[in-house]
């Protein structure tokens, strides 16, 4: 399986920042938002179907978080971690390779 | 399979964490057109991180930049609502003196663009600064509200053109301020939206490349502000394109006689009519019991074709 293309930050975000004050008020670390965790808002879950996808790429070109990546394949991974069960990736996929199913937690 | 290559870059500029609406189509505008931008400028200059971005405040400004947390993965300032083009015309005149390569991006939301902010990008693109100006057009004042805005469409319902008795919602014609931007002459304005994400990739690209100003304006719907689900997102701007409502065009150096278009019907005739655009939006439900608003948006619709030099049937 793929990393996250925001491995790095999500790590240095974790290590170094606080809730103190930066000069200038800078927020010094680049995709530092990575710390909040929106895949709680998830009302319902993108559930992938790799035997019905044909890596069109479109599901990763219209995630607004980005909360789809890709495998060394080209396959969609998907971010739980931040995403927001929009329903956008199923919506334009045109295989129906992506159910959205209600989110048990 | 043969695995193909991803026909955008895999660097992302706008991280997760950010605290966009689920479904935000303005969200899907931020993230493409960076990675565009990064191409051209990895294509341009052998460097994909040389840019800067100026942002006016404003939904996208607000939801990526929560302090102390940033959702960019470039350096970003935030400015005033009015003074985005302002802001980045300063930066670009420093870097110049500098010696830096690259080019400035500045984002600006409707509001801050073709209301507030239009003195500014006048005289940003006047002077001739190396900066794209991207107006993400969500077609309201959506971070405070839903209030409406030059660019919000005729009959749209918002907090300030609310339908009633005496009003039929939102009472003048969208402003286009691509045909503004136009009218400067600089050497590159188009229009765009998250419909055609390829078409977007594209003209982003091409505005980052171009030696001096260029400007864009790229549809986004609003979840909450437009009244759709969450997932329709993409599929309600596809309407706008398949409808009229939207059109998607490029012009060069200010030549409006010679307007690229994209996606336009060859014979003029939209097959779709824009009553299904509307019905899958909230803003717009009262327009089905005034038939009289309906035509009225039509005819403003085929007009806009008009001064676009295009005879349009609407069905
Ligand atoms: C001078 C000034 N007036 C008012 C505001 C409050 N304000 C912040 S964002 C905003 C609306 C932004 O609308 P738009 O540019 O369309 O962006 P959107 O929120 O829709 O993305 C307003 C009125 C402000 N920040 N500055
Ligand atoms: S449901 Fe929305 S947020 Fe989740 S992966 Fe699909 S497009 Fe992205
Ligand atoms: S949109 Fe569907 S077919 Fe295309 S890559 Fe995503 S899951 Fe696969
Ligand atoms: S209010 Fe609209 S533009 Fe603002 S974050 Fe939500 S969906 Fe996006
Ligand atoms: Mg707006």
């Amino acid at each position: 399986m793929a990393e996250s293309p925001f491995k790095v930050d999500i790590e240095r975000a974790e290590k170094e920042l606080t809730e103190k004050m930066t000069p200038g008020a800078i927020a010094y670390i680049p995709g530092s938002s990575v710390i909040n965790k929106t895949g709680s808002w998830r009302v319902f879950k993108p559930e992938f179907n790799k035997d019905k996808c044909v890596r069109c790429f479109l599901c990763y070109t219209y995630c607004p978080e980005p909360a789809i990546y890709l495998d060394e394949e080209n396959y969609p991974v998907f971010d739980y971690d931040y995403c927001k069960g929009c329903g956008i990736c199923a919506n334009e996929c045109p295989t129906n390779a992506i159910t959205m199913v209600r989110e048990v937690k | 399979m043969a695995v193909r290559k991803p026909p955008i870059t895999t660097r992302e500029y706008w991280a997760p964490g950010h605290a966009a609406c689920a479904g935000c189509g303005c969200a899907i505008i931020m993230r493409l057109a960076t990675k565009a931008f990064s191409e051209a400028m990895e294509e341009k200059y052998g460097d994909p991180n040389a840019f800067a971005i100026a942002h006016a405040t404003g939904c996208m400004e607000v939801v990526s930049a929560v302090f102390p947390y940033t959702a960019w993965k470039a350096p970003w300032i935030h400015v005033a609502f009015e003074n985005a083009a302002a802001v980045a015309s300063g930066i670009e005149a420093a870097w110049k003196k500098l010696g830096y390569k690259g080019k400035i991006l500045a984002f600006g939301g409707d509001g801050g663009t073709a209301d507030i902010g239009l003195q500014a990008l006048s005289g940003m693109l006047e002077r001739r600064h190396n900066v794209v100006y991207i107006m993400y057009d969500n077609e309201a004042y959506m971070n405070t509200g839903i209030q409406r805005s030059s660019s919000t469409p005729y009959g749209a319902w918002t907090t300030t053109s609310p339908p009633g008795k005496y009003s039929i919602g939102e009472d003048k014609p969208k402003k286009w301020v691509a045909l503004i931007a136009a009218a400067h002459m600089v050497p590159y304005v188009a229009t765009a939206s998250i419909a055609d994400p390829y078409d977007l990739y594209r003209k982003v690209k091409k505005a980052a490349k171009v030696d001096g100003p260029a400007f864009l304006q790229i549809h986004g719907p609003c979840v909450p502000g437009w009244r759709i689900p969450p997932e329709k997102t993409v599929e309600v701007a596809k309407l706008a394109i398949e409808t009229g409502v939207w059109p998607l065009f490029e012009i060069e150096n200010g030549d409006i006689r010679n307007i690229k278009f994209q996606r336009f019907p060859k014979d003029g005739k939209f097959k779709k009519p824009i009553e299904e655009y509307l019905k899958l939006q909230g803003r717009f439900k009262h327009l089905f019991k005034r038939p009289g608003a309906i035509q009225e948006l039509k005819e403003q619709i085929k007009e806009m074709w008009r001064v676009l030099g295009k005879e349009v049937e609407l069905p």
